[in-house]
């Protein structure tokens, strides 16, 4: 998603769902633009939007809940307060993004694609953030950065945590 | 007043690119020197990343790369007036390394201020969309077709072909789209362009249109993109308010409207049938062909299907004429191409060049040797659906025929480096990862085939049965070469077919050394 992340999400409110929903429901193709709309708004798909998108699109929750599902940045669940993406591309992979990739599961102690079950941070992983040729790169909380190696990872993930004490 | 570029390209953010910018300013004020700071794009040489240029009497003169603790000692040798550092390049487009090559689709990107719409103009935008306003669509598609473009997003089709097959199709809404889902691991020019002029591709965009008689387009970036996307709206927004878009193109009667859409962390939504799915807002899942999109695309009418570095090109071809652009290249791979240097180099970033120098020479002249300094083993070219070439293939010429004669790609121009570490059985099982994880799930072959691809590597690197599962991995290579819908599953044999030519030993480790590696 491109989005702010610094811009806080909003507690569910059906009213505010359907105000979304309702902004790119004109746009032609109008799913995909809605979802990362709510995703924008809420910081995650919740369930209860699935049955008002299909209405006000009049597709099925079934279509929904396909497309939902499909792409990788759309969440079903709220993310972490932190979110760390780390590349595993290539590109990164030939600059030590193998051992970074292990360094971070390890160090922030959440495999790829979960949450701490504190909520205090999401790791995902991603592949290629055009940023080939300074690897290996990661971003925290949509913030791009290059040549990351072990120690700059946990600096980065330090400096975001609102409390520095996530790492 | 001196004027000092600092990179807003997001891989000079990347590497502190907006401190060090912070860091001119606040020293400047300090001083009591009168600063303008301007945001460029990137010219590409990322290892001098973040790459400062001063303007000076004598041109803009290059310092990197520039850590913020830098910049006093910059102020301290007078670089606003060029003074010497030992992080100064002299001027910047006598930097040997930008010197050699043959910017023509990036002549703009790192000079101008990408949302300059003066900048754009005096630097030769709108040249191409003003001599095509002035003619007919036939015209066009002919003048594109003679420049023997083809197609820079990896499968190389002909672009004016491409244009001539919408045009011919009956009146009704017709759509331009642009693929700017740049997903292959190791490139980074699409990005690039959009970062740092932002208004080629819309210009491009617009003269597909009058090419093809669509009004209306799309340009599909990746999430994972969020600062092109930013700088296209801005782009957008901005060609809207000067009339370059709209109902009266330039003052002409052609009409053109754009919008900007975002993916969302597909990878085969880059596959243009999927693209097209997902513009429609739906599932990124591949379609059949035929028919090809130029008869049926976009909510079922003819559309054109482009690559950012296509659309690129396409203004070159028109601002100089087919000729100029023909008269570049080698064989029937004419005019230049972007390569990226990526991965494990010394020099990576942005080498356009006409195609014909060797991987060898590009590796040597340009890249300079790995950024370890360890011997390179392998270099993959054309992305994660590309082949591993090993030192013995270096000279190979960069020529669309030659390499698919050899079993490789040039795709989208990405030439990844590794050094003597790289363990190539891992990086053979990571391409059949890579696709299983990726995979639409439309097509038997690819879905089921990468994940079986996973498990026979597995197996024979434990050395359980080995020859018996090479034998078994290259038929389900052809098996999914042959039976897949689209270049996913199709072209993922590659890499795993170049690591077993290339380097056979990688695979049968445990019957050589007993599992242990060399």
């Amino acid at each position: 998603m491109v989005s702010d992340p610094s811009v806080r999400h909003l507690p569910w409110s059906p009213e505010l769902a359907l105000e979304t929903i309702g902004a790119h429901s004109a746009r032609r193709g109008p799913l995909l633009p809605v979802l990362q709309a709510l995703q924008e708004t809420f910081g995650f798909v919740d369930q209860r939007a699935v049955p008002l998108v299909a209405k006000a699109l009049n597709v099925s929750r079934a279509d929904v809940h396909g497309v939902l599902t499909f792409y990788s940045d759309l969440r079903s669940s709220p993310p972490g307060a932190v979110v760390v993406r780390v590349c595993r591309g290539e590109a990164c992979q030939a600059v030590g993004g193998r051992a970074l990739a292990e360094h971070a599961t390890r160090s922030l102690g959440v495999d790829f694609g979960q949450t701490r079950p504190d909520g205090s941070l999401t790791l995902d992983e991603v592949f290629c953030l055009g940023n080939c040729a300074l690897g290996p790169t990661v971003t925290v909380d949509g913030h791009l950065h290059g040549r990351v190696h072990t120690a700059e990872l946990d600096r980065l993930v330090q400096d975001s945590a609102p409390g520095g004490e996530l790492a | 007043m001196t004027l000092v570029y600092v990179p807003a390209d997001c891989s000079a953010r990347s590497v502190g690119a907006d401190q060090v910018a912070a860091a001119i300013a606040t020293e400047a004020t300090h001083r009591g020197e009168v600063v303008q700071i301007v945001r460029n794009g990137s010219r590409g040489m990322m290892w001098l990343e973040p790459l400062v240029e001063v303007v000076t009497a004598g041109g803009r003169v290059a310092y990197g790369p520039v850590a913020p603790g830098d910049v006093a000692g910059l102020f301290d040798a007078d670089f606003l007036h060029g003074g010497g550092h030992e992080l100064a390049h002299g001027p910047t487009d006598q930097i040997p390394w930008l010197a050699e090559q043959d910017r023509l689709t990036f002549g703009r990107v790192g000079v101008i201020d990408p949302l300059s719409t003066e900048d754009y103009e005096a630097h030769g935008g709108l040249v191409a969309l003003r001599r095509a306003v002035t003619m007919t669509s036939e015209q066009i598609c002919a003048e594109v077709t003679e420049s023997g473009l083809r197609g820079r997003g990896g499968a190389s089709f002909p672009v004016g072909t491409k244009w001539r097959t919408v045009l011919d199709e009956p009146d009704g809404p017709k759509f331009v789209t642009c693929n700017a889902d740049e997903g292959d691991s190791g490139t980074f020019a699409d990005r690039m362009i959009m970062e740092g002029d932002p208004f080629m591709v819309i210009e491009g965009m617009i003269i597909a249109g009058i090419a093809v008689g669509g009004l209306e387009g799309f340009v599909y970036i990746r999430s994972e993109y969020p600062d092109a996307v930013a700088t296209m709206r801005s782009a957008v927004t901005i060609a809207y308010q000067r009339g370059w878009l709209g109902p009266r193109v330039l003052g002409t009667d052609h009409r053109f409207d754009l919008e900007i859409r975002v993916g969302a962390g597909a990878y085969i939504c880059g596959e243009e049938t999927a693209m097209l799915e997902s513009l429609e807002g739906k599932r990124g899942v591949v379609r059949a062909k035929p028919p090809v999109p130029a008869v049926a695309g976009l909510f079922g009418r003819p559309t054109v299907v482009n690559n950012v570095l296509s659309l690129a090109s396409v203004l070159v071809v028109l601002a100089h004429g087919a000729e100029f652009y023909r008269d570049f290249g080698v064989g029937r791979s004419r005019g230049t191409q972007v390569f990226q240097l990526a991965g494990n180099v010394a020099r990576g970033g942005i080498v356009e060049t006409a195609f014909g120098m060797t991987l060898g020479q590009m590796l040597e002249r340009f890249a300079g040797g790995s950024a370890s300094g360890r011997p390179i083993r392998a270099v993959q070219v054309g992305g994660p659906l590309g082949a591993y070439l090993p030192p013995a293939q270096f000279d190979l010429p960069l020529d669309y025929e030659v390499f698919a004669q050899e079993g490789a790609m040039i795709g989208h121009g990405g030439i990844v480096v590794f050094d003597d570490t790289v363990d190539m059985a891992a990086q053979a099982r990571f391409a059949m990862e890579f696709c299983a994880a990726e995979s639409c799930g439309k097509c038997t072959p690819c879905r089921v085939g990468a994940v079986r691809g996973v498990e026979l590597i597995d197996r024979i690197v434990a050395g359980r049965d080995a020859a018996a599962g090479v034998v078994l991995l290259e038929d389900l290579l052809e098996v999914m070469t042959d039976g897949s819908l689209c270049a996913m599953g199709g072209l993922t044999p590659m890499p795993v077919r170049s690591v077993l030519r290339h380097f056979p030993e990688a695979l049968d480790r445990s019957e050589r050394s007993g599992g242990a590696r060399p």
